[in-house]
């Protein structure tokens, strides 16, 4: 039987969809990914579409469902590579992925990653002003 | 739907269960290819004949697709009819209605499909079945 491959990079679950999902396999993704959140201790999920030609109501739910569940797991989702056809079709679909994140490409998801969860790769520079600073003088 | 159209392929697909999904999907994309429909015409397309193929299995256990390619002069298009002998929709009204759903779902299939196609028609008998009938052109 099929499955999507989940890797994982130190504190992330990298998942790289490179066919088009049927349901089944769609299903398997979701209980998969947030199983593999929890046993990994995983901060992030980075979820690569690029290879994905269509995203249906279905596929969105999906996707969505799998940002809510992470998010009460305590890691954040980023979906990336998403198609220039796919997201016109999902704007007018009326569907707006709500509770993922998303990035032109794996790089820059990695870095939205990163300033998600505190992760802070030496290249991000945090040049806001926020107060939400962690004090780590001890 | 005032021009005559002129049916210039036609084609059955059945879809009984999940996996045929996958394979209407693939002639879908043949059909749209052949008249050089662009690409986001093409993913509007299928991504509208994937919600109505999904609630053809989900609500009726399946059905079948007629697949067309029409001409009206110098336009294409792609006509798609799905046929299914389920219990039918009691209020379109309301199931045309965003948001709306019987199930868990989102409720974007019937109203998503249509925004994203050039026509959009749907009949539906209680205790027959639903048909619905959308089409998209090539440069539409």
């Amino acid at each position: 039987m099929d499955r999507i491959p989940i890797l994982r990079m130190g504190r992330y679950l990298l998942v790289t969809i490179q066919v088009d999902l049927y349901d089944r396999l769609a299903l398997d993704l979701e209980s998969d990914l947030v199983k593999a959140v929890s046993a990994n201790n995983s901060t992030g999920i980075l979820i690569d579409i690029s290879a994905v030609s269509i995203v249906d109501s279905f596929m969105g739910r999906i996707i969505g469902n799998i940002g809510t569940m992470a998010s009460l797991l305590g890691a954040e989702t980023v979906v990336v590579g998403m198609q220039p056809a796919v997201a016109i079709t999902l704007v007018e679909l009326g569907l707006d992925l709500k509770g993922v994140s998303t990035a032109l490409n794996v790089e820059k998801g990695m870095a939205l990653l990163d300033s998600k969860t505190g992760g802070a790769s030496a290249s991000h520079q945090n040049t806001n002003t926020d107060d939400d600073e962690i004090d780590r003088s001890e | 739907m005032t021009t005559r159209l002129i049916v210039l392929n036609k084609d059955q697909v059945p879809v009984l269960k999940e996996q045929d999904v996958v394979v209407f999907r693939n002639r879908l994309k043949e059909a749209a290819t052949k008249i050089k429909m662009g690409l986001v015409n093409q993913t509007k397309l299928i991504t509208a004949a994937s919600e109505l193929v999904r609630n053809m299995l989900r609500y009726a256990g399946g059905g079948k697709v007629l697949l067309e390619i029409v001409s009206r002069g110098r336009d294409n298009g792609v006509r798609l009819t799905f046929a299914d002998e389920g219990p039918g929709i009691s209020d379109i009204g309301l199931a045309m209605k965003d948001g709306y759903s019987t199930q868990k779902s989102l409720g974007l299939g019937l109203p998503g499909a249509k925004r994203l196609v050039n026509e959009f028609d749907i009949q539906s008998e209680v205790g027959k079945g639903t048909s619905v009938t959308i089409l998209k052109w090539a440069n539409g």
